[in-house]
């Protein structure tokens, strides 16, 4: 201990050794990434040594690594040395009340229905002490501590459990996975943890919502969520108000391990700033998520709906190690305007008797593309896996793309896989019908989106599954015609 | 209610409708009848607004306003229903949101509030009822998957909810059996009143038997060549539109 401390504080004092930062009181890192950077993050939150030797081979992957070019898309040049990778929990200018608010994004809550308290919260307005959510918080808090439900920050996690974190972290997506898996390694900000017990049915959605202020989670944020035998969890990320962002960079990482018998359900609603009608700015979303069904009969499924970023480069992915494990994948992408996305998941059987089933919708407008990206594989002991695929695309206008890329291997003559894949258009008999009941052409158009994403959201919990309703109204807002 | 003066539509540059004259008060029911192919549902895609027609001329009023002017989503506001002739499906669209969502665009429209989740099932309990529609095709996806008949009377109980002022009903008996012709006929009877009116498209004299119509209309090449009571209708199901057709194209002297 002694002796981890006086590392530390070595640390910590050769900080000014290398001169990037001149000031103590300073924020924010200057640009740039290299080992030093790193050191100084890993020092700044006071981490173990492991933890920084992780980091640095992280970087070291980095560096090896190319930039992915099999996608759908131009990459963008992205300059990785102009990004800073610290900056402390945002000093954001605290709002005294909601005229501060930009009016814009006032309009858009009240679109989405969102409390007066809760716009509040995600404006950044000071809230008060009263705000029901925060006695909601702390009473779960209890429960989940009761029942020996660990859900905390990532930094809180790498200090209070770390021998858990050691043993995970990276154990699904290793730290030379992909260039943008490797930069997270190397200068995560922060994220989430969970761990549930053995046997125990978490009794509410765990979701980033509850620790999103608190927080103020990074671009480079990290989720690990552990999932003991027979124990069942359902988390939700991400939350619907629209962020006003630069064109930045968002590369997080997502592991998920699932026990014997045990069920892990993960939903995001993403809706990051997709960029202007010009498709300037925007967040470029580089994503990698993956869970493992560890033991056998487990299950885990990824539930996202994706209506914003200006680059969606996703592919939640499992692999299924346990017999008889299960894993879905449902996926709703929007794009519009210039907005690209290159969306899908992977399937790793491995295990005997493994199940899988993909369902992805792909809508798109304006100039946008959308790809669907899948790949399933079965592995030569992986007996009896079956997987069942199905893709459809909507487009809306003639000036947009849809493209699917399935992709099929197989080691094992018994898997049976089968595919299918519609790409349609919105009738205009269907809008001219809804118009004739009183339905103007903008609402027509979201009940036609509504119905033919309904497969996906029905996988959403019950609140999240009305957000992502009124999302996908308000993303395709203007796209009729 | 509704006139419609000289009525002149075109679809894809091929002349359509040509010179149609017709006038609607409430309480009436008119029965359109005609040749395949001679404009009767182009009438009512036109009256109904599609995009796909082209007003070339003549004038429409309904209740006092320039019909042609308004959306078609105005027009079906301002108390216009067209029950199609062919309805869409339209995937995980749920009939009763879907009936829901169209009931309060059209109170919104009359500045009236939403109709809260309570009074909306009981409106739609009892009108389900009045059009014996089966319980379970409301709570199914708009049309998908429907019969061809039990798409003709989810037809009849929007129409049933929504209450216009003028329902179009385009051949809506075509594709009903006969116990379900009797009960969709019973249900349009039960909805008349003095203040509303129904035009009925249809080819066969069965379906007035149950809704007697005030006034027959033959509708050929785009203009109405004949009017007449009930028994134009019960003419032509003896003698067919021969002996019509060449009184239009004998020259008029
Ligand atoms: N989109 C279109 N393009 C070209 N012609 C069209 C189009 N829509 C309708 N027509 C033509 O307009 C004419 C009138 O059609 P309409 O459907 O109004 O007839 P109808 O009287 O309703 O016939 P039916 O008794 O068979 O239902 C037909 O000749 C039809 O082919
Ligand atoms: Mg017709």
């Amino acid at each position: 201990m002694e002796k981890e401390n006086q590392l530390l504080e070595e640390i910590a004092n050769s900080e000014y050794e290398y001169g990037f930062v001149t000031n103590i009181e300073t924020d924010k890192l200057p640009e740039g990434l290299n080992e030093d950077t790193i050191r100084f993050i890993s020092a700044k939150k006071q981490e173990p040594e492991w933890l920084l030797e992780y980091r640095l081979k992280g970087y070291q992957a980095f560096l090896r690594s190319k930039m992915p070019e099999w996608q759908n898309f131009k990459m963008p040049d992205i300059d990785f040395q102009a990004i800073s990778y610290y900056a402390e929990p945002k000093p954001k200018k605290q709002l005294q009340s909601l005229d501060e608010v930009d009016p814009e994004l006032l309009e858009t809550f009240e679109k989405l229905g969102i409390p007066l308290n809760e716009q509040k919260l995600l404006a950044g307005v000071a809230v008060d002490a009263v705000f029901d959510s925060v006695s909601i918080a702390t009473t779960y808090k209890g429960k989940l501590k009761e029942l020996g439900i660990i859900f905390c920050s990532f930094s809180e996690a790498v200090k209070e459990h770390p021998e858990l974190v050691k043993k995970y972290m990276g154990s699904v997506v290793p730290h030379s996975d992909n260039i943008f898996a490797s930069l997270n390694t190397a200068a995560f900000s922060d994220g989430s943890f969970v761990y549930i017990p053995k046997g125990v049915r978490c009794p509410m959605e765990l979701s980033t919502y509850f620790r999103i202020n608190a927080q103020n989670t990074g671009q480079f944020e990290r989720t690990l969520i552990i999932a003991d035998e027979g124990s069942y969890v359902s988390y939700l990320e991400g939350c619907t108000a629209p962020r006003r962002d630069e064109n930045q960079l968002h590369a997080a990482v997502v592991e998920l391990i699932a026990m014997e018998g045990a069920e892990i359900k993960y939903s995001t609603v993403q809706n990051w700033y997709p960029g202007d009608k010009d498709g300037k700015g925007g967040i470029y979303n580089f994503v990698t998520k993956r869970g493992i069904c560890k033991g056998r009969k487990s299950r885990i499924s990824w539930t996202q709906v994706e209506t914003g970023s200006a680059i969606t480069w996703k592919y939640p992915s499992v692999i299924l190690q346990g017999d008889d494990s299960e894993a879905e994948f449902y996926s709703v992408a929007v794009t519009k305007n210039k907005q690209l996305a290159d969306t899908g998941t992977k399937m790793m059987h491995l295990g005997k008797n493994t199940k899988s089933r993909i369902i992805s919708k792909g809508i798109s407008a304006g100039h946008s593309h959308n790809s669907y990206r899948g790949l399933v594989y079965v592995g030569p002991k992986a007996d009896y896996a079956r997987n069942f695929t199905q893709c459809d695309s909507l487009l809306l206008g003639d000036r947009c793309g849809a493209h699917t890329f399935p992709y099929i291997e197989t080691k094992n003559k018994t898997a049976t896989i089968e595919h299918e894949a519609t790409t349609s258009k919105i009738g205009e008999d269907q809008v001219f019908y809804l118009n004739q009941r009183g339905i103007d052409d903008e609402k027509a158009v979201a009940l036609i989106v509504n119905g033919y994403v309904r497969d996906v959201i029905n996988q959403l919990p019950m609140e999240f599954a009305v957000e992502a309703q009124k999302l996908l109204a308000i993303s395709l807002e203007g796209s009729v015609g | 209610m509704l006139s419609i003066k000289n009525l002149q539509a075109q679809v894809e540059d091929k002349q359509i409708l040509k010179g149609l004259n017709l006038t609607i008060n409430p309480g009436e029911v008119h029965a359109i009848m005609g040749p395949n192919g001679s404009g009767k549902s182009s009438l009512a895609s036109v009256l109904a607004g599609r995009d796909a027609y082209e007003v070339t001329g003549g004038e429409v009023e309904f209740y006092g306003k320039d019909l042609l002017e308004l959306s078609p989503e105005d027009r079906a506001r301002e108390g216009l229903f067209l029950a199609f002739q062919y309805p869409v499906e339209i995937p995980g669209v749920s009939n009763i949101n879907f009936l829901k969502t169209a009931m309060n665009e059209i109170r919104a429209y009359k500045g009236l509030e939403p109709l809260d989740a309570k009074s909306f099932l009981k409106l739609s309990k009892e009108k389900q009822q009045l059009v014996e529609f089966d319980a379970k095709l409301v709570n199914r996806c708009l049309n998908e998957g429907f019969s061809g008949g039990e798409k003709k009377r989810n037809e009849i109980f929007q129409l049933a909810m929504l209450e216009p002022r003028l329902a179009i009903l385009d051949e809506t008996d075509s594709g009903l059996d006969i116990d379900a012709l009797r009960i969709v006929a019973n249900g349009v009877n039960a909805l008349r009143s003095k203040d509303n009116a129904f035009v009925v498209i249809t080819h066969y004299q069965r379906l007035l038997d149950y809704i007697v119509p005030d006034f027959v209309h033959v509708l050929f090449d785009g203009k109405i060549i004949k009017s007449g009571t009930k028994v134009l209708a019960l003419e032509l199901e003896e003698k067919g539109y021969d002996w019509l057709k060449e009184s239009v194209h004998a020259p008029i002297v």
